[in-house]
């Protein structure tokens, strides 16, 4: 197929362009930007496998939220990448082999597609045509049935990245004065307010009066029980 | 479109890509004309509930205002500061335009009139709208100016919060229809008899709120708010750059008038299987209850006071959430309980 | 695959139009409005100050914090629309299956609200 062709070769070659800008370009927010070109040519290969839901979810959860992250670490952070990119070489060899491993750990992925088992099987069974099967509803009745403890373990590592991320990043301050909705409307006139007589050419004896609105009232309760 | 019979022959494409042009400008163009129309009637709803008489010099009752101010941006000098980044700095507006436009798409008018019937449309809807936020930062940040910068950080993290709860009300609607698909939802309401605002009342009423807060209108203009930010990250935007910001959230606010009368009002449906209701054709009552519902939302810009961003931000996470995880539940739970979730 | 060509090619289209209009409304301006840049004029707007100080600074980490839970969040809406889709055939097994998940969310959640990551000050 002519058309489909012509996608496939532009989504990979604007994917592994716009992956090589990423490490390439000097100003790491235009990386991050690049980023997300790489993201959304990925999802274009996804729709072009028939995987719709995959390639939506890309969209919703890496370009909407994780790449939202990252913009939000560079442009925020203020970190100051001339100094970090000095260190270059001295990093060098741990890059090198962390790279040296992920291509051999790929290329066993590949691999697999040849050496295992019933590998034909895997091959020949058919994709279903997007009328026949929605690839949602088949994803939804696969994970929460047969996948079930996979599910339940994402759930986990969810939780955990949650409570890491507060732990990691929570800071209070102190001194801070919060809203506090209910006590703001429990407040009711008798509470908020108190009428005095004045003795004339008194004024109002004692500070109790002036002193912040809680130990106020108080105050005020006081006098009324007087 | 009909089935493809010589799917190689080049005249086939050119054709074919001839009448999605079509549609797509079908599309475009209407909703583009009828936007300079709601942005007059905006200000004069804006206006009347302030006793005021609004834009009433340029055409009969003011009704060209909106294209002279069109012609106004086109001539205005477009000033670029000197200390912003040039290119991130020109695609922050056009991202803000093309994905408040290209949500569109997947819009259905009417039974088969969608330009793209995607299966997984609502997935579709709710990706562009999560990239609405990138406008606004990269805003923020190419202008290397102090407002901008304090609004884009705003409104990214008010964005974001309600993000959630839309996505929640999204499934809670999905639980009732059983497929992504968006006319699959007008068919599923079509079905059951009754409009989903009558089970689901309360994520209208979240979801109403979300779209709100998700487009940046008052009573959630925080990014933009004028009495502390003057006009947050649009600061530094003149000339048309700053029309498409203007027309890209307008086109936003729409789309999210449109999908509460899809999720909720029964899209296309009219409200009795009637006589004098079947009369009227199905995409004017869409148009007519997407048009209600920007009502609702110009009188709430009219009346209510702009929120606190702490404010804003415990209405999201600690009321919203909640809630709408708890029904999503509830409503999962009373389908399975009576069997009667669509197979 | 003709089928998905047909669905989502409208999407492409639509969306190059989109950019094109977008384009010709910048491009409209440059050609049509009239362009005399001087310093003052291109400086940050500062309520009439001069500018001092770059505007891009350190920010406060709880703006990150929102963005970490929103992915997670975020995660938990994806893994639904699949259950959503296909609740009526996986029955009651299913529906508790998502119980126990958002149950185990619902937990972090509650612990983020104890410990006020959600206050905003």
């Amino acid at each position: 197929m002519l058309i489909q062709a012509i996608a496939f070769y532009g989504f990979a070659g604007i994917a592994i362009a716009a992956a090589f800008m990423v490490i390439a370009s000097r100003n790491p927010v235009h990386s991050v930007l690049f980023l997300i070109l790489t993201f959304f040519s990925a999802a274009g290969l996804f729709v072009l496998l028939g995987a719709e839901f995959v390639a939506m979810i890309l969209i919703v959860v890496y370009v909407g939220a994780v790449a939202v992250l990252f913009l939000f670490v560079v442009m925020m952070l203020d970190i100051n990448f001339t100094e970090l990119r000095q260190g270059f070489l001295q990093y060098l060899p741990i890059g090198a082999t962390i790279g040296l491993i992920l291509l051999v750990e790929l290329l066993l992925v590949l691999g697999v597609w040849v050496t295992a088992p019933d590998v034909d099987a895997i091959v020949a069974a058919p994709t279903p045509a997007l009328s026949v099967a929605h690839n949602t509803k088949a994803l939804g009745l696969l994970i929460y049935t047969k996948y079930v403890y996979l599910f339940q373990a994402s759930g986990m590592v969810l939780l955990v990245a949650m409570i890491g991320a507060i732990v990691l990043t929570l800071r209070k301050r102190e001194g801070v004065r919060r809203q506090d909705i209910s006590r703001q409307v429990a407040r009711t006139p008798e509470t908020g307010m108190a009428v005095v007589q004045v003795a004339s050419g008194q004024g109002l004896v004692g500070a109790e009066y002036y002193v912040g609105p809680s130990a106020r009232d108080n105050a005020i309760h006081q006098k009324a029980g007087e | 479109m009909e089935q493809n019979t010589t799917p190689d022959s080049l005249g086939h494409y050119g054709y074919q890509l001839v009448i999605m042009v079509a549609q797509s400008l079908a599309v475009i163009v209407p909703v583009l004309v009828s936007l300079a129309f709601i942005l007059y009637a905006d200000r004069k709803i804006w206006a009347a509930v302030m006793l005021r008489k609004g834009p009433n010099v340029v055409g009969p009752f003011g009704l060209f205002q909106s294209f002279a101010d069109f012609i106004k941006f086109v001539f205005k000098e477009m000033i670029v500061p000197a200390g912003s980044n040039k290119v991130v700095f020109f695609l922050a507006p056009m991202i803000s335009f093309v994905t408040a436009v290209g949500a569109w798409a997947v819009v259905p008018f009417n039974p088969h009139w969608v330009v793209a019937d995607i299966n997984v449309g609502i997935l579709y809807l709710f990706a562009v709208s999560s990239l609405g936020v990138y406008g606004i930062i990269m805003a923020g940040w190419a202008s290397n100016s102090k407002y901008p910068f304090l609004g884009g950080l705003r409104s990214a993290a008010q964005m974001v919060s309600y993000e959630v709860s839309i996505g929640l009300v999204l499934v809670a609607v999905l639980l009732c229809v059983g497929s992504l698909n968006i006319s699959d939802i007008v068919y599923a309401q079509e079905k059951m008899g009754v409009w989903f605002i009558i089970p689901h009342f309360p994520m209208f009423v979240i979801f109403f709120v979300s779209a709100l807060a998700e487009t940046n209108r008052p009573p959630f203009d925080l990014p933009e708010a004028e009495s502390e930010l003057v006009a947050g990250h649009m600061v530094e935007y003149s000339s048309t750059a700053y029309l498409l910001f203007m027309i890209g959230e307008y086109f936003a606010i729409v789309l999210m008038c449109v999908m509460m009368s899809i999720l909720f009002l029964g899209g296309w449906l009219p409200p009795l299987k009637i006589m004098p209701f079947t009369l009227i054709p199905g995409p004017l009552w869409l148009i007519g209850k997407a048009l209600f519902i920007f009502f609702l939302f110009a009188m709430v810009k009219a009346m209510v006071p702009r929120y606190r961003y702490d404010q804003l931000m415990r209405l999201g996470w600690k009321v919203f959430l909640p809630f709408s995880l708890f029904w999503v539940v509830l409503t999962a739970g009373v389908l399975t309980a009576f069997d009667l979730a669509p197979k | 695959m003709d089928e998905l060509l047909r669905e989502y090619m409208p999407i492409l289209v639509f969306l190059a139009i989109a950019v094109a209009l977008g384009a010709g409304f910048l491009i409209a301006a440059l050609v049509a409005a009239p362009s005399a840049p001087d310093a003052e004029k291109n400086s940050a707007y500062e309520c009439g100050f001069g500018a001092f100080d770059d505007a891009r600074r350190q920010f406060d980490v709880r703006f990150y914090l929102v963005s970490i839970l929103f992915i997670i969040f975020d995660l938990e809406v994806a893994f639904c629309f699949p259950w959503a889709v296909a609740l009526g055939q996986i029955g009651v097994f299913g529906f508790w299956s998502m119980t126990v998940f958002l149950g185990v969310l619902t937990v972090g959640f509650i612990y983020e609200w104890k410990n006020g990551a959600l206050e905003w000050e």
